[in-house]
């Protein structure tokens, strides 16, 4: 979608002001420690995944999305999440008060605190035989799609009708489009080099690397 | 309980406001109260990406690239596996690809369209990378984004930016600085920054390192 989040090339955001490496810590706030944990947890509940879970950042209202803080757009995700899968309800988070049951044998998903430093160790690989053949090449030109989905995609807006060169193959990775619309289907996935003159014109003389999935891709016209 | 476009402010970061605290807490709560979080078990994920998972495990990797060249061909052709020979593997580092600078590239990494950062060699990614200004501009004025970080690069040299849109983690191998030939890894470590492994700014000269300890 078309949504706040999207926003390669975008102006008038103001000065970066980055804090001095040495001086910047972890977390902010106490409460910016409780959002991270609280949605690394619910998210191992597997009632949602990763992709799912970007998509709810990006649905807000574009004014919330960037006037929010980072971890307000992980908390209002969560919120979103929590509320569309039954967990709670927003008398409940407004309340803070406990008025309905959770899912009928959730609670049996509880992560204990013991097994959560193997759960990050491991990770979640995001590698799945693909329903598609390869189509491209290292080497090969492609043109991004021009088109407009308006559910989660991640092809940024700034390369679509654009043309670059395919880079590297990956193999084939769980398609993000469909995974936020609870479908785990694989789908080749390319690095996609762009000549920074055709995406920004002429005085950018930089090269733009991005990931790209097949469906994303046609040959050029 | 929801921001109101109305009443829509800009929170500089560092000054929470007290809505996500009393959101926070109210979710904490019901989760907890409902069986379906340890409360025990966020403790240990702040506590890891606090003392454990950061940049530190970043700067053993290009340390023993800049030393041991058997090392760094196995992390230029699988850096996923050579990284995890060091005992960095997991949550957002599934998938790593290492992007080496030399004197004609300089490799930049952002995310434009959230904040997909490689946890496992640099932790949790600064406000910075994550702010709306950095994912806008990194693509588009990559030189202007650099001088905001006091970063001029050379004339010659052309920057290559990767915007991480997928789960592939990219990690920037910084040039070894001049000045420090008979260093040893462990003392080469210090010279390199989180910031130079994003690609903002570049490793320290051994005078800086001086300056800053």
């Amino acid at each position: 979608m078309n949504g706040g989040h999207d926003l390669g090339g975008a102006h008038g955001l103001g000065p970066i002001d980055p804090e001095p490496e040495h001086e910047e810590p972890v977390f902010h706030a106490e409460w910016e420690k409780r959002a991270l944990g609280l949605t690394l947890l619910a998210g191992l509940l597997r009632q949602w995944n990763i992709d799912i879970s970007r998509h709810a950042r990006e649905r807000q209202h574009p004014v919330d999305y960037l006037s929010n803080s980072y971890y307000e757009n992980w908390l209002a995700g969560l919120e979103t999440l929590l509320k569309e899968t039954g967990m709670v309800t927003a008398e409940e988070l407004s309340s803070g008060n406990v008025e309905t049951s959770a899912p009928v044998g959730l609670d049996k998903k509880c992560v204990k605190a013991s097994e959560i430093i193997a759960i990050l160790e491991a990770g979640s690989p995001s590698h799945k035989a693909s329903v598609t053949a390869q189509l491209f090449d290292v080497g090969d030109w492609v043109q991004v799609k021009l088109f407009n989905p308006t559910g989660h995609t991640r092809a940024p807006r700034y390369v679509r009708g654009h043309k670059g060169i395919i880079s590297e193959y990956y193999g084939s990775h769980i398609f993000p489009d469909e995974s936020a619309k609870g479908k785990t289907i694989g789908e080749p996935l390319y690095n996609v080099v762009f000549e920074g003159q055709d995406l920004w014109g002429d005085d950018n003389d930089s090269t733009i690397h991005v990931d790209l999935w097949q469906d994303y891709l046609e040959k050029p016209s | 309980m929801k921001n109101k476009h109305s009443d829509v402010h800009h929170h500089d970061h560092g000054e929470p406001p007290s809505d996500p605290v009393l959101r926070v807490k109210a979710i904490e709560s019901l989760l907890v109260e409902k069986g379906l979080i340890d409360p025990a078990a966020i403790d240990v994920i702040v506590e890891a990406y606090e003392t454990k998972v950061g940049p530190r495990n970043g700067a053993k990797v290009i340390a023993r690239a800049w030393t041991d060249p058997g090392f760094k061909s196995a992390l230029m052709e699988d850096a996923t596996a050579a990284i995890a020979t060091l005992g960095f593997t997991g949550r957002q580092g599934e998938h790593m690809k290492v992007v080496e600078n030399t004197d004609n590239i300089h490799n930049l990494v952002v995310c434009t369209l959230c904040s997909c950062y490689p946890w496992t060699v640099l932790g949790l990614p600064p406000v910075w990378y994550k702010s709306a200004p950095y994912r806008a501009r990194a693509v588009s004025d990559p030189k202007g984004v650099l001088a905001e970080f006091d970063t001029i690069l050379t004339e010659n040299t052309k920057i290559s930016i990767w915007d991480s849109t997928s789960e592939v983690r990219f990690l920037v191998l910084p040039q070894r600085p001049a000045g420090c030939d008979d260093w040893s890894a462990e003392q080469l470590e210090k010279l390199v920054t989180r910031n130079s492994m994003i690609g903002v700014e570049l490793a320290l000269s051994p005078d800086q390192l001086k300056e800053i300890s």
